[in-house]
């Protein structure tokens, strides 16, 4: 019974990912899906052979708004893996302290969305009031609140001065406790466990065969992080924990992205406190013929870049690979089976960009009946709402 | 296990598939095969020696195809890429598909952009491109010139 149905609705370009999935549906259970993406398709590797190495590090850092950070890294690495180079020792810490701050703010985004998918509106506000916060430390570090062009294939290119160590290092301090309250709020909830637990698992062979990154396969109890597998930046030379959970559940993707908020902190922390000094750029001249691979941990998992250069200034080819592009696909096994209400909630627990959910439309093989996205979310609501009244909750 | 391990393996159990190995670091290998081995030792690395398939990279070298399967070994931090040449005049391999999931989008998406055949992948629909894209253009080839303007217009698109 497979089905393409085409979206009803205006079409928002300034979305990024609107992808479009039609489940297919027998009452309140989804018995198939069919996942269509390319709404958006900019052709970016196509644009990165006609720009300079220079350019295309700035053109890959729009391909997304909220991990902006996360490609451009990939990129330099990838770059540099061609010329074998080694950047210098602060330029490791500093980007360090900007992917983890990047994931921070992203999984903070995640949780507090993920909270409005389920009716807890409180949960939404309280995340995304941290979410600010580590917003106001990246501004203090990068001069940008996202899309912090600190990245050049060698180095980078803005410095961190030493005065602006001691605030921001009380900044992070504070958001801790606050992080604590949330995290404790979370997870003791009778009503997220039910809301939650059980719903939308990827078992461990899915996530394998899948072959699912970041923390969908860290929350499968597949323990794979590349930060830890093949240390870039300075990840080898400070102490973190790779967190990994075991269900696959939707209540085990959250626990992981909570606890990574913790440990993303506690590594920028590590990471100002032991900032080497030196130079900040290896100063490349030319790129060499030949072929490189970049791959680093991002908020949603692995990015990947593979680059040839042949002797001229612009890139033979590029090729990138977001996280999401390994994990959308896991949507197949989680959703079949589970109700209409819960598939909200499920595709966000995979942490695509979220307009995703609003580009999902559900057609209701008996009533004829089109839902769309907001009736999604009041159905995922909704049911929230009947739980609260099953444990006695008051508003 | 160990990286040389590996090697030394993949070279004795795949002497007549494997026509070179490119060393490049100590974290990355080469290997470049031939293209009707590719399930075989795709299938062997994945299953056996326990490697996450990352990604494909289709590339036009102008004179021929390349595909890349890229392969990472987490225990021991080794990243092996498969390369497979494809003559111009028979664009074609065998799917992964069936071995892992993972390569199922990848192979949609190489077909489109690049034009490459995979036998017997279970559904080989368009993954990024529009509709009303035509036939037979395939983007990321270095010969494609933008694509006719006036093919645009007709259209309304």
């Amino acid at each position: 019974m497979a089905k393409t149905i085409v979206p009803i609705g205006p079409y928002h370009p300034l979305q990024e990912e609107p992808e479009f999935f039609s489940l297919t549906v027998e009452g309140e259970k989804v018995v198939d899906i069919d996942v269509r993406v390319g709404y958006n398709h900019r052709g970016i590797e196509k644009l990165s052979e006609m720009k300079t190495f220079d350019q295309s590090t700035f053109v890959i850092e729009r391909i997304c708004g909220i991990c902006s950070t996360s490609h451009p890294f990939a990129y330099t690495r990838a770059v540099e893996d061609i010329m074998d180079l080694e950047v210098p020792e602060r330029a490791k810490f500093i980007r360090t302290i900007i992917a983890e701050g990047e994931r921070a703010h992203s999984h903070l985004l995640w949780f507090g969305l993920a909270g409005h998918f389920l009716g807890y509106n409180t949960v939404f506000m309280w995340a995304w009031k941290i979410r600010e916060e580590i917003l106001d430390v990246m501004e203090i570090l990068s001069g940008n609140r996202n899309n912090y062009a600190m990245f050049k294939p060698g180095g980078i290119r803005r410095d961190i001065k030493s005065e602006d160590i001691p605030p921001v290092i009380k900044k992070l301090d504070s958001i801790v406790p606050t992080l604590q309250m949330l995290k404790k709020a979370v997870m003791d909830d009778p009503v997220l466990h039910a809301r939650t637990k059980g719903i939308g698992i990827l078992s461990k062979e899915d996530s394998i065969s899948y072959c699912a990154v970041g923390p969908t396969s860290r929350a499968s109890g597949v323990a794979r992080d590349v930060r830890k597998d093949s240390p870039y930046g300075a990840y080898d030379k400070i102490e973190w924990d790779m967190v990994v959970t075991q269900n696959g559940d939707v209540f085990d993707k959250v626990v992981v992205r909570i606890l990574e908020i913790l440990e993303s902190i506690k590594i920028m922390k590590a990471c100002l406190l032991k900032l080497p000094s030196g130079e900040i750029d290896a100063n490349i001249k030319d790129i060499p013929p030949g072929e490189g691979i970049g791959h680093i941990e991002a908020p949603r998992g692995e990015v990947f870049h593979y680059v040839r250069s042949d002797g001229t200034n612009r890139p033979a080819r590029h090729k990138v690979r977001a996280p999401t592009f390994m994990n959308l696909p896991t949507y197949k096994a989680t959703v079949i089976g589970e109700t209409i209400s819960d598939a909200t909630i499920i595709l966000a627990a995979i942490d695509p960009c979220y307009c995703c959910t609003e580009r999902m439309a559900v057609r209701n093989v008996k009533e004829e009946k089109l839902y769309n996205g907001e009736d999604l979310i009041r159905l995922s609501q909704e049911k929230t709402e009947r739980l609260r009244e099953k444990y006695n909750y008051e508003r | 296990m160990t990286r040389e391990d590996v090697l030394k393996d993949l070279k004795t159990r795949f002497t007549d598939d494997i026509i070179d190995i490119f060393d490049k670091s100590a974290k990355r290998v080469y290997i470049e095969i031939k293209p009707q081995s590719i399930t075989k030792v795709a299938k062997y690395i994945f299953k056996d020696l326990g490697a996450r398939f990352n990604i494909a990279s289709g590339v036009d070298a102008r004179h021929h195809m390349e595909i890349l399967y890229h392969f990472t070994i987490e225990d021991i931090n080794l990243l092996i890429s498969l390369r497979v040449k494809l003559q111009k005049s028979k664009l074609e391999v065998d799917s992964l598909a069936h071995i892992f999931e993972g390569a199922n989008w990848i192979e949609r998406e190489i077909h489109e952009l690049l034009g490459i055949n995979f036998k017997g992948h279970p559904d080989l629909r368009r993954l990024l491109l529009s509709d009303e894209w035509p036939e037979g253009v395939y983007p990321l080839r270095k010969d494609y010139k933008e694509w006719d303007k006036k093919a645009i217009r007709d259209r309304g698109v």
